[in-house]
């Protein structure tokens, strides 16, 4: 069994950890650095809960291992409402009704701003294309749709401002 | 659930990670997307004493077309093989291919490699690579060779690698011209492994086949090549008689087993339609269209 440590930026936050081989990248972001806004849902890689940025491409965290993270940069949920104003994407969310119970909600925000940055102008089956990997049992999706559509217009909005 | 406890080496180098697996013959997996092997770990279906995590070999990301064939290195994401401009153009049955590995937040992790390496019948790569006719290049203390993909797959997990080799490279011979491939899956849902996929590709002359090849996706113990529904194809002008033929002895041929995907009557019908569907899109392919 080996010891590692571990010095990764989270948030824009450096931090300093010393983990277990092998500890899950959801389990490290949980539990040693209490951000639980990403949540565990399958546990089996199936449905995209704990989803995160690792440098920048969204994945899910409970089938990376903490240690491969060293040196990565991380985003998580906690990331979004800087200063405590909504991120396009929350907003999306809130204004078209994109969840009911939340519990997927994270994991799909964090999802689609992957998707988003590499899709900035997308259309609906992108979209739906790149949310595969998110499974929602309450929406029936429509909504969350809507709500990156709602989130890539705001955005492409404010790069046509500046 | 956590995975049992292990030794972890994260090499820096190709060298030093073939140093690692020959100090630790036998009791070291490689670690490369993890989207196969950390699932496994933590329902303790695998229990590696030591993993050696080969993610900072960054010489092994590339995809190059060469003289003759296309050259990718075997850490090579699946979303880079989405969004690559040759494998898009040149490459359709990979393409398709890379379309449908899993999901896209699995596809940023997973490798060609590994998808490859971990020799799973349910993995698509393994189909795609029969019919391509690929040729994988492993590097080991002695040196690198090739292996034809034919002698690749050994057994359910097992490859034709030895346990101080790693797997560097995959080279896809280049399509002749008048050449297309397609590759269809059914799953019961996305993220899920294939009911049963095909993968196909074919060389027309004049309206006939000249060269068939076809892949087989989770209806056999090991990765398969359907021979005698190729052998229906070779010399035969295309026609909805000659596909179904085919089909049939794609259906006959494979060894699916029965589980929660469905029983094996189903598994075969589906693969005839699966072959099917392939050599309808692979045909379309050869003649320039989409």
């Amino acid at each position: 069994m080996s010891e590692h440590e571990v010095t990764l930026t989270i948030n824009g936050e450096r931090v300093t950890r010393s983990v277990e081989a092998r500890m899950l990248l959801v389990h490290f972001i949980r539990e040693e650095l209490s951000l639980t806004g990403t949540h565990i849902g399958c546990d089996t890689t199936s449905c995209g809960a704990c989803t995160v940025l690792l440098n920048g491409k969204p994945v899910k965290s409970c089938t990376v291992f903490a240690v491969q993270a060293d040196g990565a940069e991380i985003e998580t949920i906690e990331s979004l409402a800087a200063g405590g104003e909504l991120h396009p994407l929350q907003e999306g969310f809130w204004e078209k009704h994109g969840l009911q119970c939340g519990y997927c909600t994270p994991g799909m925000i964090m999802s689609a701003k992957g998707f988003l940055a590499e899709h900035p102008n997308p259309t609906e089956n992108e979209i739906r294309h790149g949310i595969l990997g998110n499974l929602c049992r309450c929406t029936g999706y429509n909504k969350i749709v809507e709500a990156i559509q709602y989130a890539a217009e705001k955005l492409q909005a404010d790069v046509g401002g500046e | 659930m956590i995975p049992a406890t292990f030794d972890y080496h994260a090499p820096q180098s190709l060298d030093e990670a073939l140093s690692l697996l020959e100090q630790h013959r036998g009791d070291a997996k490689i670690l490369a997307g993890g989207q196969s092997l950390i699932p496994a770990m933590r329902f303790r279906l695998a229990v590696p004493a030591i993993l050696v995590d080969i993610n900072q070999l960054d010489d092994l990301l590339y995809i190059e077309e060469k003289s003759d064939y296309l050259a990718i290195g075997a850490m090579t994401r699946e979303h880079s093989l989405e969004g690559s401009s040759v494998v898009g153009s040149a490459y359709p049955l990979l393409h398709d291919t890379a379309l449908v590995v899993a999901d896209p937040l699995v596809r940023n992790q997973a490798t060609i490699g590994g998808n490859l390496a971990h020799a799973d019948p349910a993995n698509d790569h393994p189909a795609t690579m029969l019919a391509y006719g690929a040729t994988v290049v492993a590097r080991g203390p002695s040196g690198e060779r090739t292996i034809g993909i034919d002698d690749f797959f050994t057994g359910l997990f097992e490859n034709a690698m030895t346990d101080e080799e790693i797997l560097t490279e995959i080279r896809i011979p280049a399509p002749a011209a008048h050449s297309g491939g397609a590759y269809t899956k059914l799953e019961r849902k996305v993220g899920d492994y294939a009911i049963s996929a095909a993968a196909v590709q074919l060389r027309l002359d004049g309206p006939s086949v000249a060269e068939a090849r076809i892949g087989l996706t989770n209806v056999s113990p090991v990765p398969m090549r359907a021979k005698a529904a190729e052998a229906e194809l070779v010399g035969k002008v295309i026609s909805d008689a000659v596909m179904e033929a085919a089909g049939k002895a794609a259906a006959a041929e494979c060894d699916p087993s029965p589980d929660l995907r469905g029983g094996v009557d189903y598994k075969r019908d589906i693969t005839r339609v699966m072959v099917k569907r392939s050599i309808v899109r692979a045909v379309a392919r050869a003649k320039g269209g989409k």
